[in-house]
């Protein structure tokens, strides 16, 4: 902001004070009192990693505090939240797999029902703008409506959990701790979960040490030649330190068979437009490593596969990406070596601090 | 061009924040209220659900289940052309035909005077549907009575719900054979989706609510269903059981924006 435009700023915010002020005196008292002075929680020091970008997600509208997220972990690691208690949100997303799951191609929710996508992972989603493979959430403060009402996820509804919620008296101290009063609404549900999801920043892999230059932390010379081809040839998508643009792309993936049950449209089903069909969001490549299986149906089981679909498996069609088709043909021209060395630095990307970190973990 | 914005910003706080003085003025304005009620038909019947049967423009026959829609930014007109647009944060509601209630929209604080036409959106605008969850209570509030009126995996309102059965619809997993016709879509959040949005405006003809201190005025708005299938364009349950987000929602939102016409004004 230009200075002018701050002494602007300043001038009119005490002219609206001095002139709203002579409307104390109508005595109609304050309608809310609020909660009461005592309320005080504890602020939560919530750190962007020094090689971050500005986070996107507004933080002024819902201010960390201590007991705001541990309200938030406590609700995600509750059954509760699914309608026959046996799903939390920890069922698919594990600490340990950077909140992702790792057995199971695609999602498995209440009552063995099987879902069509890969579950994704809850990591750095402070700098999120757009959730889930197609993107069909934009505000993080929503998202848990999903999982919650998805048939094949938690299979129950929002006013439902909020109902359980009102009536566990585990929650009355949690959400009195963190907002002041018992009251249970949406709004401070949905951002409570989001003050927990919001902690979960991977920002101290061995890349990251590396980029930050602490402790004078090398790459290997697989991993530094893996770097310059992984800028060379992925960073366009896979962008900057969160190592995705956000974009929604279409990876050449061979079309699975129309009428079958993992036939996915992507972002398609978001926006109606047909330059959109069959793409899907860029995903992180942090923590890629423990992330298995790849995709946004899972259908690769290790890096190696990944990379031999990039190099061997691309798919042509009017909507594959053109950064895919560069050298003329479909696909990137990796040789084995070149993919190994790739590899290798993908696993520097490996954030173990984050993955074992005791504040995750279920109390 | 930021700028200039920026200290027109900065006036119109100024201005308003001088002009909020003025409630100590012993001379305010009168006010009163309007009530809308919509009743709803399927062309010359009443509509009841779940019992009664109806037959569309192509002879397909019908029942309904559930009639769900938002009305919102409700402005109400002047005969002299100028409006009362009424605040934005009293201005969602969500009609249901289950719910008498809730077909009875009562607007306080409206400043006395005539008035010859009302308009309202059918749906939630897009600034509203992307705003903090927070600014979305009441009627809006996806863990309240906005349940089941929300896509939570393409965040946005359902603006109108219409499901029914019909023996032309397909059998369902309940064994029922339903048709489902749920029209939302506000434009998209980043990218370009179908903008679902309808305004609709009701001229009162030459009758007038007035609004003064005494009874409100209420103003019976129709709303006919048979005008979903057959408005602009025909869509036949045969062919089309399920419309939701497809582009055939924007000829279903089409038809029912002209579903609405104006019946009558009473005294409350």
């Amino acid at each position: 902001m230009r200075r002018r435009q701050r002494f602007g700023l300043v001038a009119s915010l005490v002219f609206f004070g001095l002139v709203t002020s002579c409307k104390t005196d109508s005595g109609g008292g304050d309608p809310d009192p609020g909660p009461s002075v005592e309320f005080k929680p504890t602020p939560y020091a919530w750190k962007k990693p020094a090689n971050f970008p500005d986070p996107v997600y507004n933080f002024s509208k819902n201010t960390l505090t201590q007991e705001g997220v541990a309200l938030g972990k406590a609700l995600f690691y509750d059954g509760l939240l699914s309608r026959d208690g046996t799903i939390s949100c920890a069922f698919c997303h594990q600490p340990s797999a950077a909140f992702a799951h790792t057995d199971h191609p695609v999602s498995h929710g209440i009552g063995d029902r099987i879902g069509t996508r890969n579950v994704p992972g809850i990591q750095n989603v402070a700098w999120g703008s757009a959730f889930f493979w197609d993107g069909g959430i934009n505000d993080l403060d929503l998202l848990p409506i999903s999982p919650i009402q998805n048939p094949v996820e938690m299979g129950d509804s929002l006013k439902n959990v909020l109902n359980k919620v009102r009536n566990n008296g585990q929650y009355r101290a949690l959400f009195k701790a963190a907002y002041g009063t018992e009251e249970v609404t949406t709004e401070r549900f949905l951002k409570a979960l989001s003050q927990f999801m919001l902690t979960m920043v991977s920002g101290t892999s061995k890349y990251d040490k590396y980029a930050r230059q602490e402790g004078g932390t090398q790459l290997t010379e697989s991993e530094q030649r893996g770097l310059t081809l992984f800028r060379q040839n992925c960073a366009s998508c896979h962008q900057g330190e969160l190592f995705t643009d956000g974009s929604f792309r279409n990876n050449g993936l061979a079309m699975r068979l129309v009428n079958s049950s993992d036939y996915d449209l992507g972002r398609y089903l978001i926006t109606l437009n047909l330059d959109d069909y069959n793409k899907f969001r860029v995903p992180s490549l942090r923590n890629v490593e423990r992330t298995p299986p790849y995709m946004h149906d899972g259908r690769f089981q290790t890096l190696e596969q990944v990379l031999n679909h990039y190099v061997n498996g691309v798919t042509d069609s009017p909507q594959l990406d053109p950064l895919l088709k560069k050298s003329g043909s479909a696909g990137l021209p990796l040789t084995r070596q070149q993919q190994q060395d790739l590899i290798a630095f993908l696993r520097t990307l490996t954030d173990y601090e984050f993955l074992s970190d005791r504040r995750f973990q279920p109390e | 061009m930021k700028k200039t914005l920026f200290f027109l910003f900065q006036a119109a706080t100024l201005a308003f924040s001088v002009t909020s003085c003025k409630q100590d003025d012993p001379a305010t304005p009168e006010i009163g209220s309007v009530v809308l009620r919509f009743d709803h038909v399927v062309g010359s019947r009443d509509l009841v659900l779940n019992d009664s049967t109806y037959t569309n423009g192509g002879g397909e026959s019908f029942r309904v289940t559930t009639l769900n829609y938002f009305v919102s930014n409700i402005r109400l007109k002047r005969p002299d052309g100028s409006e009362f647009v009424v605040p934005q944060d009293k201005s969602y509601f969500l009609v249901k035909e289950s719910d008498a209630n809730s077909q009875k929209i009562t607007l306080d604080e409206i400043p006395a005077g005539e008035y010859s036409a009302v308009s309202f959106l059918i749906g939630v605008d897009s600034l509203r549907s992307t705003m903090d969850i927070g600014r979305r209570t009441g009627a809006l509030d996806p863990g309240g009575a906005a349940s089941g009126m929300y896509w939570d995996w393409n965040s946005g309102y359902i603006f109108l719900k219409l499901e029914g059965t019909s023996p032309l619809a397909p059998i369902g997993a309940n064994g029922q054979r339903s048709f489902f016709y749920h029209v939302g879509l506000f434009g998209g959040y980043k990218s370009k989706t179908l903008n679902n949005l309808r305004t609709i405006q009701v001229p009162f003809g030459s009758s007038r609510a007035t609004v003064s201190a005494g009874p409100a005025a209420a103003v019976t708005i129709k709303g006919d269903v048979l005008k979903i299938f057959d408005g602009v364009k025909a869509l036949r349950i045969a062919t089309n059981p399920d419309i939701m987000v497809s582009p055939l929602s924007a000829d279903l939102a089409n038809n029912y924006a002209g579903m609405f016409r104006f019946d009558k004004i009473q005294a409350n």
